[in-house]
């Protein structure tokens, strides 16, 4: 992956250069989705950081609540009934402490389906091609596409400038 | 004093590439616990486990109590840094790593007792639910599988808790390091860049995850508090003990957050970060839980008292006036006569104010914990039952490995993750930030991105 970017000091600037790579994407010959921004920190209330906003995990978290609370159940049910357990004239499977077990997993759960969903909607892990400049540590945006066509480069170039970097620099592909 | 987000990543990734002689000599002191303990441990498999003082009708001592103690511990964080990532409390942001590690490790801790007190470790699975020929089945009644159930998942959330808000530092610890360390911070971090969409997800799971552990750490030590209540000794069928368990492990998990805060912020030079404001506030708890505490304690013995039950009494008055009173009474001054006027008034509610009532109120809450279990245990309904527990060696030298197990890990933690997370900081610089981050005038395009701190004046030092 060959990306051409440019480094901004505050989001406020990201943000035009994003705009104006937007604007230019047709000309340029070049999809949006080639458009890269890489930040040290998340901006909200910024329309290139909230572009993804997204309430799938919510749903997600939920689902994977109900999968958890299931298993709970079956464990706890299951188990118990396929055994000759002698229980003293007490109820095999007893809700209220079977309960116990069914929230636990309930939670874990819930708890295990947001951390697959981050990692599938952040699309964890990736080695390869991680884009990164030493500059986004010290609060710069990077902003950038990722392989433009060469012609469109010179354009590119000057479009980025203008939004407010002083220079235009090129990552070439090598996994981080 | 004013910091710049340029220097706020070179403060909190410098302790991780620079030692200090202190570093390496708490480092050998810890592992020196640490392996007296796995000495004794393997003395105690070769001899068996009738090497501690256990004994009719003793059968629990130092062993459960030293569980409750680190579970109980273990509320210091995921806990408190989840409630106050809920309420977007912005003064959280350099307290909430600190506290999520203390709750990761305190729990490893607590989990490994247990396997200890079975005896014979690697017959562990025989308690795993499956058909066998011993027709052994375990009972999903037993509160013990309940704990099980808990802890498990408070230790896989409060991992996963921990680790989250964590890739992102690992990314800058990936790109400041080099060699080996480079190999393992590119591992930690998954192939982290710091994408809108890559942050999204991160805020969103950590939201998520805030509100699912809540409820998960209130059910944790509540199912600890069970292991007692549902059990007919006296003064331990007590419908107040769920409440009074979670309450004891809040209060004993702020005072061991700001104990850990107060070494963090004198050996990794955090003094710009953990500023006097947070041990003001964090005391401000403190005393709260120190109230609440009290509260509990009071309440249950006014009960136990005013019912005048004979078995019960029995064990009442061990604690108050007979046997186990030296450790009731300092366990009173500890955790409450002590702290109170070092919390309460704010002059003295300094960083070492609130350092000195932690420490007493970690050895009243372990106090607190062994005088739940063993007089209760000693005294039970038949006088001619009544025995005496002492611990051996092999316990204490067991409990203080515990110490210098959690001593270890953290130690060894802060080698390898930034203890303040750098990009919640960062956050702060932003103009919404608030907190005791704020950002400077700004200069034309330029945010000036300024910590200036402390900012409530009115904190004492």
């Amino acid at each position: 992956m060959n990306v051409l970017y440019a480094l901004y000091a505050d989001p406020e600037t990201a943000q035009s250069a994003v705009d104006s790579l937007h604007a230019a994407s047709s000309e340029l010959k070049f999809d949006e989705r080639q458009i890269v921004i890489v930040s040290g920190e998340p901006h909200e209330g910024y329309d290139f950081a909230d572009a993804h906003l997204a309430s799938s995990p919510y749903r997600w978290a939920v689902l994977g609540a109900v999968v958890g609370g299931t298993a709970g159940y079956l464990l706890t049910t299951l188990t118990q009934t396929s055994y000759p357990i002698i229980t003293g004239a007490m109820s095999i499977t007893p809700g209220w402490t079977n309960g116990i077990i069914v929230y636990e997993m309930t939670m874990l759960g819930a708890i295990l389906t947001t951390l697959v969903t981050l990692l599938i909607g952040a699309g964890l892990p990736n080695f390869k091609g991680v884009i990164t400049d030493p500059e986004i540590w010290m609060g710069k945006i990077l902003v950038g596409v990722a392989d433009a066509p060469e012609s469109s480069q010179p354009e590119l170039e000057r479009c980025l400038l203008e939004a407010g970097a002083t220079q235009v620099k090129q990552f070439s592909g090598a996994s981080h | 004093m004013q910091r710049t987000a340029e220097q706020i990543e070179q403060d909190l990734v410098w302790p991780i590439f620079h030692t200090s002689t202190k570093y390496k000599v708490a480092v050998a002191l810890a592992s020196c616990l640490v392996l007296a303990g796995v000495a004794v441990y393997g003395y105690q498999i070769w001899a068996g486990i009738g090497v501690w003082g256990l004994n009719s009708p003793v059968f629990w001592a130092f062993d459960i109590t030293n569980f409750v103690f680190w579970i109980g511990i273990s509320h210091a964080g995921t806990l408190i840094s989840a409630i106050l990532r809920l309420c977007n409390a912005t003064w959280r942001r350099p307290v909430t790593r600190c506290a999520e590690a203390i709750t990761v490790f305190s729990i490893i801790i607590g989990a490994t007792i247990p396997l200890c007190h079975i005896g014979r470790p690697w017959l562990a699975y025989w308690m795993i639910p499956y058909p066998n020929q011993r027709g052994i089945w375990p009972n999903f009644r037993s509160p013990l599988a309940w704990d099980f159930f808990a802890i498990s998942t408070y230790l896989t959330g409060s991992v996963i808790f921990l680790y989250l808000p964590t890739i992102p530092d690992f990314a800058t610890a990936r790109d400041a390091a080099t060699g080996l360390r480079k190999k393992i911070f590119r591992a930690f971090a998954l192939g982290w860049q710091g994408t809108p969409r890559q942050w999204q997800r991160l805020e969103i799971a950590m939201h998520i995850m805030a509100i699912a552990i809540v409820p998960v750490a209130v059910s944790v030590h509540t199912i600890v508090s069970w292991d007692f209540s549902m059990t007919l000794v006296p003064m331990w069928h007590s419908t107040i003990f769920g409440p009074y368990f979670v309450v004891g492990a809040i209060f004993s998990g702020i005072a061991a957050l700001i104990l850990t805060m107060a070494l963090l912020r004198k050996f990794l030079h955090l003094e710009e970060y953990l500023q006097p404001i947070h041990f003001n506030n964090l005391g401000k708890l403190l005393l709260t839980m120190s109230l609440l505490w009290f509260y509990f304690t009071f309440a249950e013995r006014l009960t136990t008292w005013y019912g005048n039950t004979p078995s019960e009494m029995d064990v009442f008055w061990q604690t108050i006036r007979l046997h186990f009173a030296p450790m009731f009474w300092t366990m009173v001054f500890c955790n409450f006569i002590i702290p109170m006027p070092l919390l309460a008034i704010k002059r003295l509610r300094t960083i070492t104010g609130t350092a000195i009532a932690s420490c007493t109120i970690l050895v009243g809450m372990w106090l607190e914990r062994f005088l739940i279990i063993v007089p209760a245990l000693d005294h039970k309904f038949l006088r001619y039952t009544w025995g005496t527990y002492r611990p051996t060696w092999v316990e204490d030298t067991l409990m203080a490995a515990s110490f210098g197990l959690m001593t270890l890990l953290y130690l060894l933690f802060t080698k390898f993750v930034p203890m303040i997370s750098i990009w919640e900081m960062k956050v702060g610089l932003q103009p919404h930030g608030g907190g005791i981050i704020t950002t400077a005038p700004s200069h034309g395009k330029h945010h000036g991105l300024i910590l200036e701190g402390p900012l409530p004046t009115d904190v004492p030092e």
